[in-house]
């Protein structure tokens, strides 16, 4: 396939780890925000690859790892109400609340239904005039025009019977939160492709100049992080720290600039709690006024349940590159991904899941095999 | 984060207000809504995310690109065998960078 | 002037074009099923009897005996429907027992409200398969459930076959250095369901792999004397298969990426959707475990049958990290490859 195959060339990525090789003089720590690029890093063992002391550091880019609890417990209390169909993507039905799943929901009578498109939703909608159709909708700034899309659509289609459940988290203010801590050893960071594919690079260039911290935007296929890793090294090495993109061919300095209007038209930037962070501010996107009749949240009065996170899990060192997953007690063993106690187990991108499924054979020591 | 694929546009409808392209990912074929990327052509590459193309590849700068990297990997084979015949031959940190940055 | 018949009540055959739950009672309407629809197509001297059990003749030694229950969404899909999947479901659990398939039971759970039409298609098509796979259905029952209670139909079947004398298979035999071999591109049939669901406009070539596997396997157990097991790769895909081999054989497993077939046209949905098809359900495929010593010949002789013409030899077994199943990845580096919980879900990131 055209664009995917020749970035997992084995020639050329070793042909970036030899120059990797011969400029890099430092153990640098270097964070891949996004979870898309964590998965490439561990399906690959790219992170194997690097010269001795380089470290990559999992950074906090997966939208399901990071959804609330609370905000998953209500699409179940949702799902469980009989004149709703409760439609979500495949990645959000097996993430557990504090009591259970939708995928659960789902075996006990509800109906819920999984799509691959925002739209899938509105014809699902129409079709049921009868029912309540409420869209489960997560995303980074990358999904956020989707989800808005629906809903746009929503309104000027005149559906009485959708709504939107929505949990959109922003990458910026958390990048500032995790650079900003006192213990941050992150050094030169990774940007991610596809969210700059739709908001530009313009907040990036921001972090750079404030952190002094070599940025570079990077696509999702080995060859893409490899050069990505080697132009943060080349900047680390020399002394700069500007915003540079690797990711030319998808990703342009202002970005998709229809996507960007539709989500400014129908979201509104607000404070958000992150699963395993904490709350950050304006972190998050929520409805415009205009909308709030498609606001899940209001139609259906949902309250806030205050749910406590497990105090086992190290995920907020995790995700600083304090610690590795193999460091938590709780790894493979009373958290797997069927069971998870903390975000970065929860889906195949989080950082948890991701050394579990691919890297169980440097833990073989750790844990007894086979018995779970 | 977000899984976005790049496929061929080979064809744009409209319906419903909505404007749809049938985008080609390898041996299949799935309609995506184009709204966010009205200015692709037939035969373009998107990249697709969610059912939306939200980008389109710009094939030059994707050219461009790979040849330099496949020059790196070519690179890389000419220096093993210059290592293998002499160790002196390896260039210095900024006679890589320079290369890296031409 | 009216006749006799005229004034009797219609045949009820004639005028249900659909099963009604009268199908399943036992009485008139079940016979009638039996005579109009399953006789006409499964009929041979054991089946034709009609009795409550089937009575066969079998040669002495051992037997293989297997049971798989069928549900499939659609019905009908791309290279083959509900029907041909439950032949060759129980064909293929005996063939890579090494047993030579034989006899099938056939029973049918039909949802009140199925057009006799498709329920005839689907029959036909269970007995061109059992023809090809060189098995007779000898016995069989129907019920039928309320509409609402089932999903239109619902195929068990059962099969019995002989085992060759003195032919052992299992996977406690398997050791490491042993070869493992492919019989071809995974993931046709898991993604054409998949395709089917999702609106996927396929190209051509992609359909379901369903397919009869006992010539292959019994081509491997002639190239193979020593050949240690086989496994039909259906449901959870190879990985889940290596894995049940690594957890119970106690040993290693390593595969190599770049020499495991994918389609394009599967890769595509794969990239697309962001699965595995290395968890990708198969109906027609099948990996050997045999002695190194054997494997390039069991390999030739794979590739001679038509369903084994795309065999490769993937990996091999590995006294290393025992109960784990690793790949070498296209870069050359190393990762787990786990065993699923559930099914995998389409994902957006
Ligand atoms: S292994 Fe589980 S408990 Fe430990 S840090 Fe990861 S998610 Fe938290």
């Amino acid at each position: 396939m055209k664009y995917i195959d020749e970035y997992r060339d084995e020639k050329v990525a070793h042909g970036l780890l030899g120059n990797l090789q011969r400029i890099a003089t430092r153990g640098w720590v270097l964070m891949e925000v996004c979870g898309g690029q964590t998965h490439t890093l561990m399906r690959y063992g790219i992170d194997e690859l690097l010269p001795n002391s380089m470290q990559m550091v999992h950074g906090p880019g997966c939208p399901v790892c990071v959804t609330p609890l609370e905000i998953i417990d209500k699409a179940v209390a949702l799902a469980e109400r009989p004149e709703v169909i409760l439609v979500s993507y495949g990645d959000m039905l097996r993430v557990p609340g504090s009591t259970t799943d939708l995928l659960h929901v789902k075996a006990r009578g509800g109906d819920v239904r999984m799509v691959y498109s925002p739209l899938e939703s509105l014809k699902i909608a129409r079709e049921n005039p009868t029912r309540e159709v409420v869209f489960f909708g997560i995303g980074f700034e990358t999904t956020a025009p989707a989800n808005a899309a629906a809903v746009w659509q929503a309104q000027r289609m005149g559906l009485k019977n959708f709504a939107l459940l929505a949990s959109h988290v922003l990458v910026p203010p958390a990048v500032r939160m995790l650079l900003s801590s006192p213990v941050n050893r992150v050094q030169g960071l990774i940007a991610p492709g596809h969210v700059c594919a739709i908001v530009g690079t313009r907040d990036y260039e921001a972090l750079a100049t404030e952190f002094h911290i070599p940025i570079v935007v990077g696509g999702f296929e080995p060859v893409d992080l490899l050069e990505a890793i080697l132009m943060l090294t080349a900047q680390l090495e020399e002394g700069r720290a500007e915003m540079e993109i690797q990711y030319t061919r998808s990703v342009s300095a202002p970005g998709n600039v229809r996507a960007q209007r539709i989500v400014a038209e129908v979201f509104e930037v607000c404070d958000q709690k992150w699963r395993g962070l904490g709350p950050i501010a304006k972190s998050g996107l929520r409805m415009q006024e205009a909308f709030r009749a498609f606001d899940a949240e209001a139609k259906y009065d949902l309250h806030d349940i205050a749910v406590d996170e497990p105090t086992e899990c190290i995920s907020a060192e995790i995700l600083q590159g304090l610690k590795r997953p193999t460091d938590c007690p709780a790894f493979a063993g009373r958290c797997t991904p069927e069971s998870p106690l903390g975000a970065p187990m929860v889906s195949a991108e989080g950082a948890c899941a991701a050394y579990y499924h691919y890297r169980r054979h440097e833990a073989v020591s750790l844990v007894s095999i086979g018995g779970n | 984060m977000c899984l976005a694929i790049p496929g061929q546009l080979v064809a744009k409808s409209e319906a419903e207000g909505i404007l749809t392209g049938r985008v080609k990912f390898g041996g299949i074929s799935r309609e995506v809504c184009m709204d966010f990327l009205p200015e692709a052509e037939v035969g373009d590459y998107v990249l697709v995310h969610v059912g939306f193309a939200i980008s389109r590849i710009d094939e030059e700068e994707a050219r461009k690109t790979y040849e330099y990297l496949e020059k790196t990997g070519l690179v890389d084979e000419e220096l093993a065998a210059m290592r293998a015949s002499d160790a002196a031959a390896i260039p210095t940190l900024q006679e890589t960078v320079v290369e890296l940055k031409a | 002037m009216a006749t006799l018949s005229s004034l009797a009540c219609p045949m009820p055959i004639a005028v249900n074009t659909h099963i009604v739950l009268g199908h399943g009672s036992g009485g008139k309407l079940s016979a009638d099923l039996v005579r109009d629809v399953f006789l006409p197509a499964f009929g041979n001297p054991a089946l034709n009897r009609l009795d409550d059990q089937a009575s066969l003749q079998m040669a002495s030694g051992r037997i293989a005996f297997s049971t798989d229950s069928f549900i499939v969404k659609p019905l009908f899909f791309p290279g083959g429907n509900i029907g041909e999947l439950a032949i060759y479901g129980t064909v293929n659990d005996l063939a890579v027992g090494g047993a030579e398939p034989k006899y099938l039971s056939a029973s049918f759970i039909l949802e009140e409200g199925l057009p006799l039409k498709t329920l005839h298609q689907i029959v036909k098509s269970m007995s061109d398969a059992a023809a090809r796979a060189g098995v007779s259905i000898v016995t069989g029952d129907t019920k039928v459930v309320e509409k609402g209670c089932g999903d239109k139909i619902f195929i068990n079947t059962s099969g019995i076959g002989v085992i060759p004398a003195g032919l052992t298979l299992s996977a406690s035999l398997v050791e490491p250095g042993d070869h493992i071999l492919l019989s071809g591109p995974l993931g046709e049939h898991g993604i054409t369901i998949l395709s089917q669901r999702e609106g996927l406009e396929l190209g051509g070539e992609l359909k379901s792999d369903t397919a009869p596997l006992h010539k292959l396997a019994q081509a491997i157990i002639k190239a193979s004397p020593q050949a240690r097991c086989m496994r039909d790769l259906t449901r959870g895909g190879l990985s889940s298969a290596l894995n049940e081999i690594a957890a119970s054989a106690r040993v290693g497993i390593e595969i190599n990426e770049r020499s495991i077939p994918v389609r394009e046209t599967v890769r595509g949905a794969c990239e697309l959707f962001g699965l595995d098809p290395l968890y990708v359900a198969n109906e027609g495929k099948l990996i050997a475990i045999v002695p190194a010593s054997e494997s390039s010949a069991t390999l030739a002789a794979m590739r001679l049958v038509d369903t084994g013409s795309e065999s490769t030899d993937i990996g091999v077994i590995t006294e290393a990290h025992a109960g784990l199943v690793t790949m070498r990845t296209a870069l050359g580096t190393m990762r787990v490859v786990d065993m699923l919980a559930g099914d995998q879900l389409p994902r957006i990131c």
